[in-house]
């Protein structure tokens, strides 16, 4: 039997209800990751890439459809199994960095163990640990708005590898940063790809950042128009 | 959980200290007045059981009846039908404890070149039993003393200082209407009666030496009230009837006419002014509580300001495994530590200014761990009544919803 795919999504629908009706924004997405895979998923504004996201991150629900996390069906668990899920088998890596601005670099890496029940002193060890893996554990009393962008972005990425998860969902990560703190990053997300094998699903509209991925998914109006190589990113519609 | 909880909430509010102080502030002013306002009920009903409790217990009065004088009826003491003979009968009825007959009269007092006039009351050794009333220096007269009609004084303690000042008076010798009257006894002090009169400007003499040096009778052995004390809280309906018999009998009224003596139950009266107090102060602490309700509405507001204005970290906090009770506690543990700090500040503000009533404006007032206490109890509940909406709203935040938010 073949190992079960990490995600897998099966016939999945999602449309909005606005004043003006229902507006499809997910049309019939299939799709499986497998463990160890990086993927890169493009697409212009509008055409659906982000709500995917939000399904994948157990944010949102599908309007129709099936989405299996290691296997198990998203649309059958209560809000406190898919905060469970969350905490535990996904990190979220987001444009904002989305870091707490009144908590310390500590207090924000070690957040997600605090809701995992670890104790006071192993979640202060294990988010020094994870603050001196993206090299800032010198900057564990600080504040967010004390560092960088580029160095907020490796802060949130520390966070979302301190419960140690599958699946890391960066959305944008380097949409707010210059071309060379990008690299870093993406470089970073590369390693870990490589080295601890933790699955990997990015969201760019920037072809030299979807290079770093080995699979390219992208999405148009709602649907999966290519799905395969990388080579082809650069044929992309100006980004909106 | 609680630890990194109750910092979390601590750090928010320090987060806007400005906001977190006035919220306080409505809980502050709640508790303060609800402690100050049980303070004062609380002192008003002591001084009032206290002023009981000088009176003494199981306590009737008997006046002396009203005359009718050529069809015009005169008030209750305006004849003297009672006598000495009366107290001695009545102390004789089962249902009575101790019996004290009093003439009493007004007269000056006279001391060296001080004077002062107060108020001499005749009766015998029982009435200060009666009245649990004790002897501070020297001693009370004795029944040999009535017997004889002895020329000795009993002195309350505001006439004393009126008429020795620091000097003692037992063992001198003062006037009383021209006739020289031997000090025995200072009383001890008893302070302030249910209707306000210092009960200690007052001197007790032997009722016989009353009726025949002093004052004089309209008729041997007659005297304006008598004092009696039933011998239990039970006793006191059957000692009303059976005095009341007692007397019509011993006066030869004949059934149809009109008691020519009134007899009146003093408990019942203090019961009445004990229950008015207690009323009073229920009603000053309900009205108390009307702050403590509005402090609990501020606290929600600002607790809804707050969900709005931290959706996006809520947002933060789900994505990363928040469950929706962990959201829900970080809220409410928010509101009940703005409650508790107000509710301690408004403790201390509440004691102190019971305490500055009490020394300048002389309220009695009584401050109990149990107000105090409940005080705590109250604030804790109206932080989680008023904090549970809003916490709820929080904890109930769809992830994507909040993280979207701006």
């Amino acid at each position: 039997m073949a190992p079960e795919a990490l995600i897998r999504t099966e016939h999945l629908f999602k449309q909005y209800e606005t004043a003006a009706g229902p507006v499809p924004v997910l049309k019939d997405v299939s799709l499986s990751i497998d463990r160890g895979e990086f993927v890169a998923i493009m697409g212009p504004s509008g055409s659906g890439k982000s709500t995917f996201m939000n399904i994948l991150g157990c944010l949102d629900l599908p309007t129709s459809g099936r989405y299996l996390l290691e296997g198990s069906d998203i649309g059958k668990l209560d809000a406190d199994e898919l905060a469970a899920l969350r905490n535990r088998v996904i990190g979220f890596v987001f444009q904002g960095y989305n870091l707490l601005p009144r908590a310390t670099l500590l207090e924000n890496v070690a957040l997600p163990l605090l809701y995992a029940g670890v104790a006071k002193d192993e979640r202060n060890r294990r988010a020094l640990e994870l603050l001196a893996q993206v090299d800032l554990e010198g900057f564990a009393r600080y504040a967010p708005n004390q560092i960088s962008g580029g160095q907020q972005q490796r802060v949130a990425i520390a966070r979302a590898l301190v419960n140690r998860p599958q699946l890391i969902l960066a959305d944008e990560p380097t949409g707010n940063l210059d071309t060379k703190t990008s690299h870093d990053i993406m470089e970073q997300l590369v390693r870990l790809n490589a080295k601890h094998g933790i699955t990997i699903v990015l969201v760019t509209h920037e072809p030299d950042i979807a290079k770093y991925a080995r699979r390219l998914v992208r999405f148009v109006d709602g649907r999966v128009t290519h799905d395969g190589g990388v080579s082809v990113a650069e044929i992309e519609e100006t980004p909106a | 959980m609680m630890a990194p909880m109750l910092d979390e909430a601590w750090h928010a509010m320090g987060a806007n200290r400005l906001r977190s102080f006035l919220t306080m502030l409505g809980m502050m002013i709640g508790v303060a007045a609800v402690i100050m306002m049980l303070a004062v009920g609380q002192g008003a009903r002591f001084a009032v059981d206290q002023s009981i409790a000088s009176m003494g217990s199981n306590l009737f009065i008997v006046l002396s009846g009203s005359a009718t004088s050529g069809g015009i009826r005169l008030g209750m003491g305006a004849t003297p039908t009672l006598t000495t003979g009366d107290a001695e009968a009545i102390g004789e009825l089962p249902s009575i404890a101790a019996v004290a007959p009093i003439a009493p009269g007004t007269a000056q007092l006279v001391y060296g070149s001080n004077n002062w006039s107060t108020l001499v009351a005749g009766t015998t050794p029982a009435y200060l039993e009666v009245r649990d009333w004790g002897v501070e220096s020297g001693y009370a007269f004795s029944d040999s003393d009535v017997r004889s009609a002895t020329r000795v004084v009993l002195l309350g303690r505001t006439v004393a200082r009126n008429l020795f000042g620091d000097t003692e008076p037992v063992g001198k010798t003062i006037r009383i209407k021209q006739s020289p009257f031997l000090v025995i006894g200072l009383l001890a002090p008893k302070g302030q009666s249910l209707d306000g009169r210092d009960q200690d400007d007052t001197a007790f003499i032997p009722v016989t030496t009353a009726q025949t040096r002093v004052f004089g009778t309209q008729f041997a052995g007659s005297v304006r009230f008598i004092v009696a004390q039933a011998v239990s809280p039970e006793a006191m309906t059957a000692a009303e009837r059976e005095m009341t018999q007692l007397l019509r009998q011993r006066h030869h009224l004949p059934e149809r006419t009109d008691n020519d003596f009134d007899v009146r139950n003093l408990t019942a009266l203090a019961n009445a002014a004990a229950e008015t107090t207690r009323v009073m102060s229920i009603m000053l602490g309900a009205i108390a509580s009307i702050s403590l309700l509005v402090g609990g509405i501020g606290i929600m507001n600002i607790m809804l300001v707050s969900v709005t204005e931290r959706t996006r970290e809520i947002g933060i906090r789900v994505a990363i495994g928040a469950r929706e009770r962990d959201v829900r506690l970080q809220f409410l543990l928010e509101a009940i530590i703005i409650s508790l700090i107000g509710c301690a500040v408004g403790v201390l503000v509440g004691v102190g200014a019971a305490v500055i009533a009490n020394l300048s404006a002389r309220i009695p007032v009584v401050i109990t761990g149990a107000a105090v206490l409940l005080a705590f109890i109250v604030a804790t509940g109206v932080g989680v009544f008023f904090g549970f909406y809003p916490a709820n709203k929080a904890a109930r935040l769809r992830p994507i919803d909040a993280l979207r938010y701006q």
